[in-house]
């Protein structure tokens, strides 16, 4: 290649950083006094998680009458939420696991807080499946457990299918996470003066030495596991999709829905992403491992997934029309001009149209632009899958059972108090875990190369 | 016992150790490893290692989570507990396909992860190595060739030679 058309691509990692001055930006964290937002905050989110708890207390108490769930909507807000959170999961999984796979060297600087939203997402989604059933002592049916009425759950059923899909996620989520930590762990094990912290550190860091003997077997588990993790969550929304796609609803029975709602689940998943790494970045004075350079590639992934997504919205309007099915065709006119049109003209307005600002550059890389959007577009989100699960319930086949319906105040507490769980563990996060993996900033700096010293002799 | 358990040498930065480690391995060390904050890509070659066996680990926890999943699903829907929805066989291996699917994924990632500590010898919070403060550095900015003292080649004086030779900027023994 000849020397005029090389453009050196844009360092990861801004500053004049050295091994050791990262190690400290990140690591030392943990050890500086506690800030004094952090204690409001998490003041804050202790009362929410509060007021999900006394929500689920009541919940168990009363029963789920509370919600405003009713014929014929018998799946509101509690459906809604999982899928929501379950989606910004996704994220997480995406960057560490599918931009490790195509050797993204960006990601080392996110994936670390990513993978830890995806954990606490899915711990917030895998609340409103165990609490919505009916009678709780009765929710282990959920899992094939020897009982005392030899009964087995039904394995033709997607809504068992989803409970072996996000448990199985949440527990690679967690390993995949926990073996990123590791090498981490070790480097806190060996820096914090506390004989204490040392030795919790310690605990969790395994005897990690970092020898080569070591790194090998990790690296070869850290490929394996992002091998297994990439089809795994594009398999999780799939099958949270045919809780949908499997039923003979009008608007819910149709085969977009699998890419769809993945697409979407990514589309949420880097929105929140952009929202915390925002914040993050900002309170922890990290601009220069999570550069503008990263924000503008995470809203590249929101503008295309939006529009994969607003392709889709189209896409269904379509079907329903070629189709040739009345009530098809029906349950999308009901979507776009009912009772529940103010939902859908608000979900179009923040998956579809929103994004389209990241068509500028300027915009790409505007912080206030990308906070603003970040929380229209799981806003948006949270809208399609009211309006997927909503709308088609509520007027199906005859017009003799249709209704309306709306929410009660529990429903909203239980929502709100998800958020309390969610900020509870991030800022648990925050302050006590290296937020970015230490080790792989290092690895994508130029100094990490073997043969850097010798690159400087030549002109690359 | 020896009380000496290892000689541990620092060397500059990743090429620097690199071109050690292609040294020590050429003198024909067998018990020694290189330790740094991040693993250094040809490493491995350099080091004359084999490549990991993690992988036969994982592809044996796969079968076991791939025919334990048909065995559990066709057993408790045909055998176990015979359900019959609108007709369909009781071993309806379309609709078995997901959860078969999830489970030889989790079976995996299980093998991936406990065969990645398995082969690393992990946990081991009692490791000789950490009786030295200066290896803490291999998790900072720190760049070490460790060999151990039980090696067969392993002389006091000449072992540490070949190091500085090597280019080590620092040399210390690590007591057992």
């Amino acid at each position: 290649m000849s020397q005029s058309t090389y453009v050196p691509e844009e360092p990861l990692v801004k500053g004049n950083h050295t091994f050791a001055s990262i190690t400290s930006l990140i690591a030392d964290i943990p050890e500086q006094p506690t800030p004094k937002w952090w204690y409001i905050a998490f003041g804050i989110s202790n009362i929410l998680l509060g007021v999900l708890l006394m929500s689920i207390g009541y919940l168990f108490w009363e029963g789920t009458g509370i919600w405003g769930i009713t014929n014929p909507v018998g799946w509101g807000w509690a459906i809604i939420n999982f899928v929501w959170w379950v989606g910004i999961g996704h994220a997480g999984t995406l960057i560490s696991a599918i931009l490790y796979l195509f050797r993204q060297g960006w990601r080392t600087a996110i994936n670390r807080f990513a993978e830890a939203m995806t954990i606490f997402a899915v711990i917030c989604a895998l609340i409103f499946p165990g609490i919505h059933v009916g009678r709780i002592w009765l929710a282990y049916w959920m899992f094939p457990l020897p009982n005392g009425m030899q009964m087995w759950p039904n394995f033709n059923s997607p809504l068992l299918w989803d409970v072996f899909a996000v448990s199985t996620y949440f527990t690679v989520s967690l390993l995949f996470w926990f073996v990123g930590l590791v090498p981490d762990f070790a480097t806190l094990r060996d820096r914090v003066k506390s004989k204490l912290a040392a030795k919790i550190y310690g605990f969790f860091a395994l005897g990690w030495t970092g020898g080569n003997r070591q790194w090998q077997h990790y690296e070869k588990a850290y490929m394996l596991l992002a091998g297994l993790a990439t089809p795994l969550v594009l398999s999780v929304h799939t099958i949270v999709s045919f809780d949908f796609a499997v039923s003979v609803i009008p608007g819910w029975h149709t085969t977009i829905f699998p890419p769809y709602f993945v697409a979407g689940a990514i589309f949420s998943g880097f929105a929140m992403v952009m929202t915390l790494m925002l914040i993050a970045r900002k309170l922890y004075k990290l601009e220069d491992i999570m550069t503008l350079d990263h924000i503008e590639k995470v809203n590249m992934v929101i503008l295309v997934t939006g529009n994969m997504v607003g392709f889709a919205y189209i896409m269904e309007f379509f079907i329903a029309w070629y189709s040739g099915v009345t009530y098809e065709k029906a349950a999308f006119i009901n979507r776009a001009m009912g009772p529940y049109a103010w939902a859908y003209w608000t979900m179009f307005l923040c998956n579809v149209i929103s994004p389209q600002f990241f068509w500028s550059k300027k915009m790409r890389r505007s912080i206030t632009a990308s906070f603003i959007l970040s929380i229209v577009v799981n806003i948006g989100m949270w809208f399609e899958r009211f309006v997927i699960t909503v709308t088609s319930l509520a007027q199906d086949f005859l017009p003799s059972s249709w209704g309306y319906y709306s929410p009660t105040k529990w429903d909203m507490l239980t929502y709100l108090g998800t958020f309390g769980l969610f900020f509870t563990f991030f800022l648990l996060f925050l302050r006590f875990l290296p937020m970015v993996a230490i080790a792989e900033v290092k690895m994508v700096m130029p100094q990490a190369d073997p043969h850097h010293t010798d690159a400087h002799k030549g002109d690359h | 016992m020896s009380s000496t358990y290892a000689v541990l040498a620092e060397f500059k930065n990743p090429g620097e150790l690199m071109k050690a480690a292609e040294t020590v391995r050429k003198a024909g060390y067998t018990k020694w490893d290189v330790h740094s904050p991040f693993p250094i890509h040809g490493m491995d070659d350099a080091m004359g290692l084999k490549p990991s066996k993690l992988g036969w680990l994982v592809f044996g926890h796969a079968v076991l989570g791939f025919t334990g999943a048909v065995t559990l699903l066709t057993w408790a829907s045909s055998i176990a507990y015979p359900i019959n929805i609108s007709g369909k066989p009781f071993a309806n291996f379309p609709a078995f396909v997901p959860i078969i699917f999830e489970l030889t994924v989790l079976l995996s990632a299980f093998g991936a992860v406990f065969g990645m500590f398995f082969l690393n010898n992990m946990p081991r919070h009692h490791n000789p190595l950490f009786n030295s403060e200066t290896i803490r550095r291999a998790t900072d900015d720190g760049f070490f060739v460790v060999i151990e003292s039980t090696d067969t080649l392993y002389h006091e004086t000449k072992t540490a030679e070949l190091l500085r030779s090597a280019g080590a900027t620092l040399i210390e023994p690590i007591s057992a």
